[in-house]
């Protein structure tokens, strides 16, 4: 199906996320749409795939003007999205999950849906287990399922929006051949919504590069990364180097720590954090590094084994007890786990400030939260609200909140959903957080993350550990075999 | 307690846990759906005062029914309307309103206190209810009874086997996704809500025509918070929340049947039977022994167990959902 | 209306001054309601509302009723207010007052001494009632995910279960149980009243005290601060420093420590001894004064002392015109009601924008599940 976008626009008040795009996407071929973060790439896709209207423009497929008014109706006419969290129902079977929306009737039929099922799982080499829970399966296989759903409902346009994240190197190959199916033997059209070069590089013919709301360039795949990335920022961004640093002694230790719980148990962890070192868990979600970490927060107990810091045996003490001496958490999800929609800057202040006085002094605080404020580059004043900051200005508030000095300091994907910009900035904190001697330990999901900021690199498959990394010595190709379970 | 005593009694706990069932069934599609109808305890009242009166005055017992479920139908809706279209809380408004309907049932029934009226009449089966024991306890009695446990039935096959009853728990799951498969999510969460609130009217009816004859002040208060409180430790599932039902009115039977046994017992200990199980059972249900007792189970058996067993709301209720 | 304008909040000149006007029209219409149900009984609105008017303030013995009852609502109202900023649906506060009572009751009936001894033995035991009834509710929630609604309501049938107990039991009155009340307390373990009315003047003081102290926590104190990140995220809250279980607890038996206060104010100067209505229903009362006073701590005597009126008032109009007490109810009723439906002309008029008449309404997770420690997060 041949997809033309004209001068599709759309505005949040005064905010242009979309401003004039057009674009044509042939069949059979794979494009790519890249741009950093806030550029439009999402807005855009919802907007072709039925989920909000645009605010002017037309969409046209195969020459006919259409109008989608909700992503059920847009698979009626062929546009299918798969969101990075797959719009699944979790609590559903497969068999249910697959025919809720279907059409056919009040009873369902099983027996149907399940051939079917099974069948167009099986054209493009997926394994599926039709009574499985959807909660029970990893995210590549619910991707799959989703896959199946849109093309079922009809799909001859299917958008990915940055599929790969969170899936095995071996489910990543399964998905980019059932692509590749797709386009070449089946010629439906393609749009690949991705920040990994090499993966566009990999896959697609032609990349649109979206900066600010607008088409800034288009370009034919392979070519050199430096070219789309040049499109992408208006410059080729400056990352800063990462000082050399000596590093002391151990402050963190865990020892044959085994954590158990009803989903994945994590045995025998062995390993050591120095001050002044930063060391990055990899692998992918679910894996057990979001379980260790949350041990060495004391969110959660080791069910054998030991936890020190700085020599003191501190596996029994809670979450509570370990931030008063020198632990800081910064869990991934900024609003749900970590600030307070409703409440102001300054409010935060005085919640997280280790002295608490009974009665607030609350001009005390608000020129303290200001003074914070001007530190660490925050776009906010000290009576805005938690939600009314961005996302990269909220990551900089949840830095301002944590104590100095801290003994450790530990992170879930500090830059999860950052520009480059916020990014870079972050780093530079935490490099600053090691000069005070912080051990800082972090999970992310982006490989090339950890081989540049890391000293060492633990890898995380299935709940177990890998041996300890060298960051120096190792490459994001070794990493992605260990996260694929092999040695 | 010899035989014909057992059975009448089984008879008598399934008959006073029938409106009970039929209540807990309505809001069972209610809150699946992602609405919680907290007005339940103001609902019942108003609609077993309605259908009595309304059935005394017509002296029609189908027009008495209507007529509540009318009533329960309206409550519902105003909770649904509040938290859906003007965004407030359903907590608040439902509690708003089973006050005001214990309020308003007092008031508008003044009259008919202590009046007789018209009842449900004994409908036994025949040749079924002589079927040795479940034949006396369960078909000889009245479409109250029958209606509710067929709707037992009903329920359960709508919610898991049929296409509307995935678009209901869709939409009290993840709306969102719902949503993106082309269902109406709020529109179902009117339906649902409303249709619920009809069968809480039903079950108020039930009450004042059948299970606990006439009308007076304060008739039937406290049955829906218990109806609320049975749908929670019935994990959302029509079939346990019959069960929690009928352990309900098993305890009032159990509770005179001590009374008699130990006289010297103060009525105090017997009273408190329901609220006292009521805490347990909820407690049971929050703590993680299903979890625990799931894992313990041979591998092959936990995948069916854990679907039989799960007790946890749906993941969208008293959310409310904005579309587009 | 463009959207510039909107987004300004400043509507255009002649919808002006409907939107100032607007607050007062949920209150009419529940007027209007009202009027509709006595015309139905045959009843003039008119005369039945200057029949409840006299008998709220139609002399004075009748006006301190309504001061007196409207006291223990008071400080019912601003105890709820403490556990709505926790995020709390202390549905639980009638089995709290009612507690409170009881204990007040022990010391009256126990303990012989003056009344300057008696009187602060009372207040202190009925706190302590309160609060315990109230840990009871809240440990139930913390360490049973057993939701506050139902273990609240469990609570105030088993208070109840107690009272009547007590009545017609251990503390029955030396003609024997009536189920009426308990034996009438010694004269000196009674508030002091102002002449012969049900209020005094000592509980005017613990109402005053109640709001001061309420007012401050909410505005001035971390603790306060920590109850209201509790309320609206309570993981967040909990990364941030917060003792979300310790603080729930606390919340309530705060709360449940004014409720028994109230209990004990009804007990000792409303009435004279252990009755089977003890609360009066003022527990729910509270929970609908809070919310129609949009959880603002201002609001809530006026509407106190409205809802106080109305009640009181409306007894008399089942004296004078049979029609049953529980207008005043409805009345009471259909006003928080219509205030929550349209009180707030931008939800109905001007597009579909989320906003609430209720700013601080608590957003409660409805499930046996609540909790508010890791564990619900933690883990892969």
């Amino acid at each position: 199906m041949r997809v033309e976008l004209k001068d599709i626009r759309k505005y949040f008040g005064q905010v242009k996320a979309n401003d004039g795009i057009n674009l044509t996407l042939e069949p059979g071929k794979i494009y790519a749409l890249v741009g950093e973060n806030g550029a439009g790439k999402s807005t855009l896709m919802k907007i072709l795939s039925g989920y909000q209207p645009p605010t002017s423009g037309e969409i046209l497929l195969d020459g006919q003007t259409v109008q989608l008014h909700s992503p059920a109706d847009a698979l009626a006419h062929g546009v299918g999205m798969l969101y990075q969290d797959p719009l699944d129902m979790p609590p559903f079977r497969v068999i249910d999950n697959y025919l809720l929306g279907s059409n056919g009737g009040v009873r369902l039929d099983y027996k149907t849906a399940r051939a079917e099922l099974e069948g167009l799982a099986g054209r493009y080499g997926f394994d599926i287990d039709v009574n499985a829970m959807i909660d029970s399966l990893s995210m590549g296989e619910r991707q799959q399922l989703e896959l199946v759903r849109l093309l079922a409902g009809g799909a001859e346009v299917l958008i990915l929006d940055e599929p790969t994240t969170g899936i095995s190197a071996e489910q990543k190959e399964i998905l980019f051949e059932s692509i590749r199916k797709l386009a070449r033997e089946e010629g439906k059209t393609v749009i690949l919504v991705s920040h990994k070069l090499e993966e566009v590089q990999d896959l697609c013919l032609y990349a649109y590069v979206l900066r600010r709301g607008q088409l800034v360039g288009e370009q034919e795949l392979p070519c050199l990364n430096e070219q789309l990335v040049e499109m992408m920022f208006g410059q080729v961004p400056q990352r800063t180097r990462r000082p050399a640093f000596d590093v002391g002694e151990p402050v963190l230790e865990l020892r044959d720590v085994t954590i158990d719980t009803y989903q994945l148990t994590v045995p025998d962890i062995n390993l050591s954090v120095r001050a002044g070192e930063i060391f990055g868990f990899a692998g992918l979600e679910g894996s057990g590094q979001r379980l260790v970490m949350q041990a060495c927060a004391g969110l959660t107990q080791p069910n054998q084994g030991h936890i020190y810091l700085n020599g003191q045996d501190v596996s029994r003490w809670g979450y509570h007890r370990l931030q008063a001496n020198g632990v800081g958490y910064v869990a991934a999800g900024r609003l749900e786990e970590g600030l307070v929609a409703g409440l102001t800057l300054t409010e935060h202040l005085v919640l997280a400030r280790p002295e608490k006085q009974f009665f607030i002094d609350w001009k005390d605080n608000a020129q303290e939260m200001a003074g914070r404020i001007e530190k660490y580059q925050i776009i906010g004043r000290p009576e805005t609200t938690a939600d009314a900051l961005s996302g990269g200005n909220q990551q900089r508030l949840l830095f301002a909140l944590l104590n100095t000095p801290l003994k450790l300091l530990l992170l879930e994907h500090p830059t999860r959903g950052l520009d480059v910009r916020s990014i870079d900035y972050t780093w530079q904190l935490l490099y600053k957080r090691r000069d005070d001697g912080t051990a800082i330990l972090f999970i992310s999901a982006d490989l090339d993350e950890i081989i540049e900021h890391s000293d060492r690199i633990a890898v995380f498959s299935g709940g177990k550990m890998s041996r300890i990394l060298d960051a120096h010595e190792t490459t994001a190709d070794e990493l992605g075999h260990l996260i694929g379970g092999q040695e | 307690m010899n035989d014909s005593e057992f059975v009448r009694v089984m008879a008598s706990i399934l008959l006073q846990a029938s409106p009970l069932i039929i209540a807990v069934c309505g809001e069972i599609l209610t809150e699946r759906s992602g609405v919680v109808n907290l007005s339940l305890d103001g609902s019942l009242l108003m609609a077993a005062m309605t259908g009595f009166v309304v059935g005394l005055l017509t002296q029609n017992l189908w027009l008495g029914f209507g007529a509540a479920a009318l009533v329960g139908a309206l409550f519902a809706g105003i909770v649904a309307f509040g938290s859906i279209r003007l965004g407030q809380s359903q907590v608040a408004i439902g509690f708003v309103l089973a006050l005001l309907g214990d309020d308003l049932s007092a008031f508008l029934g003044q009259n008919y206190t202590r009046t007789p009226g018209v009842a449900v009449p004994h409908t036994p089966i025949p040749i079924l209810k002589d079927i040795p024991i479940i034949g006396p306890v369960i078909f000889d009695q009245d479409i109250v009874v029958y209606f509710a446990l067929v709707l037992i039935g009903i329920t359960w096959w709508w919610l898991n086997r049929t296409q509307p009853g995935l678009r209901l728990r869709g939409s009290g799951e993840r709306p969102e996704a719902a949503f993106a498969r082309g269902v109406g999510v709020n529109r179902v969460r009117y339906l649902y809500t409303i249709l619920g609130g009809a069968l809480v009217g039903i079950a108020g009816a039930a009450y004042s025509l059948d299970v606990k004859i006439g009308w007076s002040d304060g008739h039937v208060r406290g049955f829906g918070w218990i109806a609320l409180a049975i749908v929670i430790f019935g994990g959302w599932s029509p079939i346990r929340g019959a069960f929690g039902a009928l352990l309900f009115g098993a305890t009032k039977a159990l509770a005179t049947y001590l009374q008699r046994a130990f006289p010297e017992v103060s009525v105090v200990a017997f009273n408190s039977i329901p609220w006292v199980l009521m805490i347990l059972v909820l407690l049971a249900v929050g703590s993680d022994y299903t979890e625990r007792f799931i894992s313990a189970m041979p591998k092959d058996w936990q995948r069916p167990l854990r679907r039989v067993l799960r007790v946890s709301p749906p993941m969208a209720l008293g959310t409310t959902f904005h579309e587009g | 209306m463009n959207d510039a304008e909107l987004s300004q909040g400043k509507p255009a000149g002649t919808q002006n001054w409907l939107l100032r006007l607007w607050p007062i029209v949920p209150i009419i219409a529940a007027l209007l309601f009202t009027s509709g149900l006595l015309l139905l009984f045959n009843a003039g609105p008119l005369e039945s509302y200057s029949a409840m008017w006299t008998g709220a303030f139609g002399d004075a013995n009748k006006t301190f009723s309504v001061l007196a009852f409207w006291i223990p609502l008071l400080l019912a109202s601003f105890g709820l207010l403490i556990t709505f900023t926790a995020g709390l649906w202390n549905i639980g506060i009638e089995g709290q007052i009612i507690l409170g009572a009881i204990f007040a009751s022990w010391v009256a009936l126990k303990v012989d001494g003056p009344a300057i001894l008696l009187i602060p033995l009372e207040l202190l035991a009925a706190m302590v009632g309160g609060a315990l009834w109230a840990g009871i509710v809240a440990v139930l929630k913390t360490r049973g995910k057993v939701n506050e609604i139902f273990g609240g309501l469990a609570l105030n049938n088993l208070a109840i279960i107690l009272t009547n107990y007590l009545i017609s039991g251990p503390w029955q009155p030396p003609e024997g149980g009536s189920f009426r009340g308990t034996t009438p307390f010694q004269e000196a373990a009674l508030l002091p009243r102002y002449m012969d009315t049900r209020f005094s003047p000592l509980s005017l003081v613990l109402a005053v005290s109640a709001f001061v102290i309420v007012f401050f926590i909410l505005r001035g104190t971390t603790w306060g601060l920590k109850l209201k990140a509790l309320g609206k995220n309570p993981y967040s809250a909990f990364l941030l420093g917060v003792r979300s279980e310790r603080e729930t607890i606390m919340a309530m038996m705060f709360c449940g420590a004014l409720g028994g206060l109230a209990g004990a104010v009804r007990v000792l100067s409303w009435f004279d001894s252990l009755r089977q209505s003890i609360s009066g229903g003022i527990g729910f009362l509270a929970l609908l004064i809070v919310i129609l006073a949009a959880y603002r701590i201002f609001w809530v005597p006026l509407i106190a002392l409205f809802f106080s009126a109305v009640l009181n008032g409306s007894i008399t109009l089942q004296l004078r015109t049979q029609l049953h007490s529980s207008l005043g109810g409805i009345l009471t009723g259909v006003m928080v009601l219509f205030v929550l439906l349209f009180g707030s002309a931008k939800q109905l008029g001007i597009g579909k924008t989320k906003q609430v008449v209720s700013e601080g309404a608590p957003e409660v997770t409805y499930s046996p599940a609540d909790t508010i420690v890791p564990g619900k997060h933690g883990g892969d």
